[in-house]
């Protein structure tokens, strides 16, 4: 029986697993994917304290990670199909059906980059459509890209492939952006940024790769094409709460709903990060909604087991 | 580790000409995804020795193969059998689903 089982191994996950284990709990994280979560897409983290310079999402999930198996954690790579509640003991069903006791769990499996549902978005995945810009940027140096989004990611990424490609257009359904105002002064500044307001992606075209993509004019209806080889895609994010919508509250956006301990509607049951009800999604407070939780897991634990 | 380190010249004989089906993880230093998805391809080749060879390629040190097979996102797995592609996942996907797609070709 396991103490807490962390349900996902991003920056919340992985502090909840540094947390619990070096408490003392036995503790396991599952990640379905890739340890790190959505930040391992990005090319440089200025707002994490500690790095004034800077750091890699790369870099510093991976610190996240040695740090927490330093103390111990144990962690796998599975697919979750459930849970189930039975008071002091609860149960994680992984994909393969087997079902893991333990008396906490802790719900940290994160949000999903958005899809823009147009045509030929799957079938240019990775022949030029891409929500990775840090991933994929070097395959269009020197080449002409579209940026998706008004956001801070889609204006951290569109500055970063200004860095190596031959043109950068923003394209925005609304009239002004929505990043904070460092970032947009900087892509305002930036001579290789060309931003398109009030326009949608209608359809993304080419042959074997992209060679450009189709937008609507939103409040004029005029469609027009931009020659482009890649569009990069960051209209926000779906919370992972399929697999436990059954039994865990959420709001109407799916966001799971917690109390100050991390703590959903069923005892013993936490979440944290970009999962919940939150004002603020990064990092920084992913990681310390993932000490909170794991801290209250483990009152839970001296209290009723 | 049981993977391969692929590179041009090494490509035909240890890719193309292979007895055994070859599952080639396309990746480069500076990817996130591709650096955390690499220790479950090294689960996959050792859960596999015999019936299946593993090598990784660096699009950034190789870029001739990668414009070959068209990669444009990384992480790009891609499956030779008999010196085609049988088949290719793009991104990070679950552990299970590689293994499905696996044991469709093998």
């Amino acid at each position: 029986m396991y103490d807490v089982i962390i349900i996902g191994g991003g920056p919340a996950g992985l502090a909840a697993g540094l947390y619990a284990s070096r408490g003392g709990l036995k503790t396991l994280i599952c990640e379905e994917k890739v340890f790190g979560g959505q930040i391992l897409m990005s090319y440089e983290v200025d707002n994490y304290p500690g790095f004034p310079k800077g750091i890699s999402g790369m870099d510093l999930m991976d610190s996240f990670m040695k740090q927490a198996e330093k103390f111990g954690v144990e962690t796998n790579y599975e697919g979750i199909k459930g849970i189930e509640d039975q008071g002091k003991t609860k149960y994680v069903i992984l994909s393969n059906e087997t079902k893991l006791n333990t008396k906490t769990i802790i719900i940290a499996a994160g949000a999903s980059a958005n899809k823009l549902n147009c045509p030929g978005e799957k079938k240019f995945t990775g022949k030029g459509v891409s929500y990775c810009a840090t991933c994929d940027g070097a395959f269009f140096r020197g080449k002409p890209v579209a940026v998706v989004g008004g956001g801070d990611s889609a204006l951290e990424e569109a500055l970063y492939l200004a860095n190596l490609t031959s043109k950068v257009y923003v394209i925005h359904r609304r009239e002004q952006l929505r990043a904070v105002k460092a970032l947009q002064d900087r892509a305002f500044s930036n001579k290789k940024l060309e931003f398109i307001f009030n326009h949608v992606v209608k359809e993304i075209q080419g042959d074997k790769f992209v060679n450009g993509v189709l937008i609507e004019n939103v409040k004029t209806g005029e469609l027009s094409r931009l020659d482009v080889d890649g569009i990069f895609i960051y209209v926000g994010i779906t919370p992972n709460t399929k697999f436990i919508e059954d039994i865990i509250e959420l709001n109407e956006d799916g966001y799971i709903i917690v109390n100050e301990n991390m703590e959903t509607n069923i005892p013993g049951i936490f979440a944290a990060g970009d999962i919940r009800v939150t004002p603020l999604r990064q990092v920084l407070t992913a990681a310390a909604d993932g000490a909170i939780a794991a801290s209250c897991a483990q009152k839970y634990i001296e209290m009723n087991c | 580790m049981a993977e391969l380190h692929l590179t041009q010249s090494n490509w035909e004989d240890e890719v193309l000409s292979s007895d055994i089906p070859v599952l080639v993880d396309f990746w480069a230093p500076w990817c996130g995804p591709c650096r955390m998805v690499a220790p479950v391809v090294s689960e996959i080749a050792e859960e596999y020795q015999g019936k299946l060879k593993v090598g990784r390629l660096n699009t950034d040190e190789e870029p001739e193969i990668a414009v070959r097979y068209g990669i444009m996102s990384i992480p790009t797995l891609m499956i030779f059998k008999n010196g085609e592609v049988a088949d290719q996942i793009i991104g990070a996907v679950p552990k299970e689903y590689l293994i499905e797609k696996l044991e469709q070709v093998l």
